[in-house]
């Protein structure tokens, strides 16, 4: 008797799997609702890509050309491959008349990185982050060897080092 | 028809042969052109299963993408493995490729489109796509690889069981319908088609008929002679170019021919229910297109839902399943007939 029962089940259940996947078939080639892939080269201007993706490390600026990197090179010694170099100085403050460090150049070698995210986990300011661009292609390596911090930006006074 | 055009400016031994290199020429570009439309349809079918939308940049709907894909594969290096059987190795391919053409000219596309009507017209057709797992099996054997041989192996066990139940299946619409020429089958449909007429044990055997015809065709629940993700490509994986493309183009082609005989034997070929438009010239055609390219697409969809059998299910199922249920169906075809069941 379980012969003809296993017949039934098994009619049955293929019948159950084609009726989801029917579904998604013919909702698809009616109205296109459910078309979880984008058109990549014509969507170009209004392409977003999601929160989690990671293009290159980037470092924030505010309107006055301020970012919050005090050069104090913890993301440098996370990186597990070499891609980050920072070039600092030792400057006198004006105001508290300190000497304290200030960030000259932020390398960062984008063909020599993983995307692994150890210095944007490591960095106690929250001075770089995930940029989304990954229009990347070039047609010379040395053009990947990027400055993160823009010329003439200064240290942002006001940040506060949240982390660590 | 052009037999008899072609006999008023020459005489009728040459107008015979000229026919004869007329239709073949015919065939060949049908079987290409359907071939690649298969494929384009089999990949944007897919892309709508999948949340895609599949092939859409080359021509109307990505209509030509497959044209691109063909002329790809012709420019093609023919490249072959060392230590392989160079004469199996070449002619494998012409197994599959005529085999799949031999069983399209039977094929009766209407009353006044088929090329080969003969009175034993299902039998052929039978016995004509048999020869296929020759070639399937050669291609794994000269391959000089074993996950070819693997390949073949498989679709030796597989394609000569799976054709028992088809064979019985055939049968029984044969008991049914008293004759096994193909157009004599369409014919007899008029009063209404046989998966009507033949109720019960018509439909399981439209059920049996296509579970088979998609191992037949080595197609996905069944497509363990290729394998993807444990035999590389099975049977085909050391051919390149041209010899890939003819036995690519010769699964899609072998995929149409089981729909039209599914058509032909269950869905009434040519003819709508009712007898509308029954008689006009060519309509019957498109009909009969139509009707495949829906089986097609039935089988299309079981391809993306169902997932792949074991060797051992594989058998099973043949075994103890759809051999006793198709004998035990021809049987009740039998007595329907016999006691005048039938509608």
């Amino acid at each position: 008797m379980s012969y003809f029962k296993d017949i039934f089940n098994a009619v049955k259940t293929l019948l159950t799997g084609m009726k989801i996947t029917g579904r998604y078939f013919f909702v698809n080639l009616f109205t296109r609702r459910d078309v979880i892939t984008v058109q990549y080269p014509d969507n170009i201007d209004t392409l977003k890509m999601h929160d989690r993706f990671r293009g290159e490390v980037i470092m924030g600026h505010d309107e006055n050309n301020m970012h919050q990197c005090d050069a104090c090179t913890i993301c440098e010694n996370a990186c597990p491959n070499g891609t980050i170099e920072i070039i600092w100085d030792k400057e006198k403050n004006p105001e508290t008349g300190k000497t304290q460090k200030v960030l000259l150049n932020h390398i960062y070698h984008l063909e020599m990185c993983t995307m692994c995210g150890e210095c944007i986990e490591a960095c106690p300011s929250d001075a770089i982050e995930w940029g989304q661009n990954f229009h990347h292609v070039t047609r010379d390596r040395s053009n990947l060897t990027k400055s993160l911090n823009r010329p003439e930006s200064i240290l942002n006074p006001n940040f506060v080092k949240s982390k660590k | 028809m052009i037999l008899e055009l072609l006999n008023q400016f020459m005489p009728a031994e040459v107008a015979f042969y000229v026919e004869l290199v007329i239709i073949a020429v015919v065939y060949l570009g049908v079987f290409a052109l359907l071939g690649l439309f298969l494929v384009w349809m089999e990949r944007r079918v897919a892309g709508f299963f999948q949340l895609r939308l599949g092939p859409n940049r080359r021509g109307p709907s990505g209509l030509f993408q497959t044209v691109a894909d063909a002329l790809k594969l012709v420019s093609k290096e023919l490249t072959a493995t060392e230590g392989r059987d160079k004469f199996l190795h070449g002619i494998a391919p012409y197994f599959v490729i005529v085999a799949a053409l031999m069983a399209l000219s039977l094929i009766p596309f209407s009353a006044e489109l088929q090329a080969f009507d003969i009175n034993l017209g299902v039998f052929f057709v039978t016995a004509v796509t048999s020869i296929e797992v020759v070639g399937i099996f050669l291609a794994g054997w000269a391959s000089n690889n074993k996950y070819s041989l693997i390949g073949g192996m498989r679709s030796g066990i597989q394609m000569i069981s799976y054709e028992l139940s088809i064979g019985m299946t055939i049968v029984t619409m044969t008991v049914l319908a008293g004759t096994i020429q193909l157009s004599e089958i369409v014919e007899m449909q008029r009063g209404g088609w046989f998966i009507w007429t033949g109720h019960i044990p018509a439909f399981i055997g439209f059920m049996v008929f296509m579970i088979a015809g998609t191992a037949e065709s080595n197609r996905t629940p069944f497509d363990l002679v290729e394998a993807e993700s444990e035999l590389g490509a099975g049977f085909h994986s050391e051919y390149s170019g041209m010899g890939f493309a003819y036995f690519f183009l010769a699964e899609f082609v072998n995929m149409f021919i089981i729909s039209a005989m599914a058509v032909t034997l269950f869905f009434g070929g040519w003819l709508l229910p009712f007898e509308i438009g029954a008689d006009i010239p060519f309509v019957g055609a498109i009909i009969f297109v139509v009707k495949t390219l829906s089986v097609v697409f039935l089988m299309m969809w079981f391809r993306w839902t169902f997932p792949r059998l074991r060797i051992d299910q594989l058998l099973t199922l043949e075994w103890k399943y759809l051999i006793p249920i198709s004998m035990v169906n021809i049987v009740v075809m039998a007595i329907l007939v016999w006691l005048g069941l039938t509608f």
